[in-house]
């Protein structure tokens, strides 16, 4: 009898617990600062950024981020016609977070800016949980505000010409859905429209042109108005028979512009003893060009929309990333109840398919105009950032 | 006027379907049982348990790559929030 009733306060209490951590609550308080370098294909990029998010009341929450990027070097076809660049954006953003009962209401506002490009962001979102909390849906919307400039002064002495704006809206519908108590699907989608100036400034088309010692000339972009893209991104996580996850996902993605690009991702998450959780990545990415794209058109404004921008070309590229996160002050301290530190690496390998080296490779050096060795590069991305949870 | 015929017997055919989502959402027995996802509410389950660093790659290949959007679910590995 004194078993079964320690068996039945074993299960009451296991219920509570469940019942506690499934009741549609607010995550911890949490401050974090974090520190990133990308470098590849000429270009240093440092990030710097400061998250702290705090509980107003059991139900309300606000979060504030402040994220700086310092951009030094060029890209190579900004590199193959003008001089290296010094940049830095500056992005704010606050979002306030509601829970009531099964549902969680998300409203935020982002502004970024740069010497030559500003940007504001509002956005909203809902979650619902259903179906017993084996399912959660998501709705959300944001509306993205650009202006475009360009700089023709140096980064030292910026003179900046405002060439237009862009409007962009984005709509999300994300589905997660427990399937068994090992494995969690997902389902999310993504469709947003652009509408105004959306091309690159610092960015030329070339075409050939016999008049030219290097037998091309370089011309601005011309990109259509507007642009529609839909992706569609199916993932998994799986829980395996010792104390680790897998997770995969598939993601499609079309535009107007006629971009179809298709991404794979695999994910292998192992923790030791609670202190360390330590994860190894890898994901492929492909991509046909645009259909106003290419790396050498045979006259001047062959076509009404022409583009030669690095990310509208036919290519490839695979990354693999590990990052280990170690937690510590298990007992707390100070207002603190833990804190982890988390290392993160990846190592990225970009090849184009139908984009040519031009800067170091050209009649010079006995290439013809569009027989430059196709461009590929290598790029490495860390990031260091500590957690502290109150 | 037919295609307004038509697009108002769409919303009542949504209407209906919706509140017989929403009716089943009530009485829907889970068939993972809230103490059996210990294991879901594992942090190693989170679809993504750091989400600056999320933020920041996106950010990295959205200006490196033409695809962007649909890069992550919603919700954690418990189905909780």
């Amino acid at each position: 009898m004194q078993r079964i009733a320690g068996r039945g306060a074993v299960i009451f209490a296991a219920l509570l617990l469940v019942r506690a951590t499934c009741a549609d609550v607010l995550p911890d308080d949490r401050a974090d600062l974090f520190y990133s370098k990308y470098s590849g294909g000429g270009m240093d990029i440092t990030g710097e950024s400061v998250l702290v998010r705090k509980k107003i009341t059991e139900n309300l929450a606000v979060e504030v981020n402040y994220f700086i990027d310092k951009v030094s070097g060029a890209s190579i076809d900004v590199l193959s016609q003008a001089s290296q660049i010094k940049d830095e954006r500056k992005q704010k953003s606050g979002t306030v977070e509601y829970v009531h009962d099964k549902t969680t209401y998300t409203a935020s506002f982002i502004n970024s800016v740069e010497r030559d490009y500003k940007s504001d962001t509002a956005s909203f979102s809902l979650k619902q949980d259903m179906f017993g909390d084996l399912t959660t849906l998501s709705l959300a919307f944001s509306n993205t505000n650009d202006t475009v400039g360009e700089n023709n002064g140096t980064a030292f002495v910026p003179v900046v010409t405002w060439l237009g704006h862009a409007e962009s809206r984005s709509y999300d519908v994300d589905v997660s859905q427990i399937l068994t108590k090992n494995f969690i699907a997902g389902l999310n989608f993504n469709l947003i429209t652009d509408q105004g100036y959306l091309a690159n400034p610092y960015r030329s088309v070339r075409y050939v042109d016999p008049s030219n010692a290097k037998g091309y000339s370089l011309a601005s972009q011309v990109y259509p108005d507007t642009r529609t893209s839909t992706a569609i991104q199916v993932e998994g996580k799986y829980y395996l028979p010792y104390r680790a996850a897998i997770t995969g996902s598939y993601r499609y993605f079309r535009d107007t512009w006629a971009i179809v690009g298709s991404t794979y991702e695999l994910d292998y998450t192992h923790p030791i003893n609670n202190i360390w959780i330590l994860e190894g990545r890898f994901r492929y990415y492909k991509q046909n060009h645009a259909n106003f794209y290419s790396d050498l058109f045979d006259y001047a404004s062959e076509y009404r929309f022409e583009g030669r921008d690095q990310d509208l070309a036919a290519q490839d590229n695979y990354t693999i990333g590990a990052k280990a996160t170690y937690a510590f002050l298990p007992n707390g301290w100070k207002i603190f109840k833990r804190a982890t530190i988390t290392f993160d690496v990846s190592r990225v390998a970009f090849h184009y398919l139908d984009f040519r080296d031009i800067k170091y490779y050209g009649v010079a050096n006995g290439y013809q105009p569009g027989d430059e060795p196709l461009y590929q590069f290598n790029a490495t991305v860390y990031q260091i950032y500590m957690s502290m949870f109150f | 006027m037919p295609s307004l015929r038509r697009s108002l017997q769409w919303a009542g055919a949504a209407l209906i379907v919706g509140a017989g989502l929403m009716s089943s959402a009530c009485t829907i027995q889970p068939w993972v049982k809230p103490y059996e996802r210990d294991r879901l509410a594992d942090p190693i389950m989170a679809w993504d348990r750091d989400a600056i660093s999320s933020a920041y790659l996106d950010h990295i290949r959205e200006s490196r790559e033409g695809s962007r959007g649909a890069s992550g679910s919603a919700g954690g590995g418990c189905g909780c929030n």
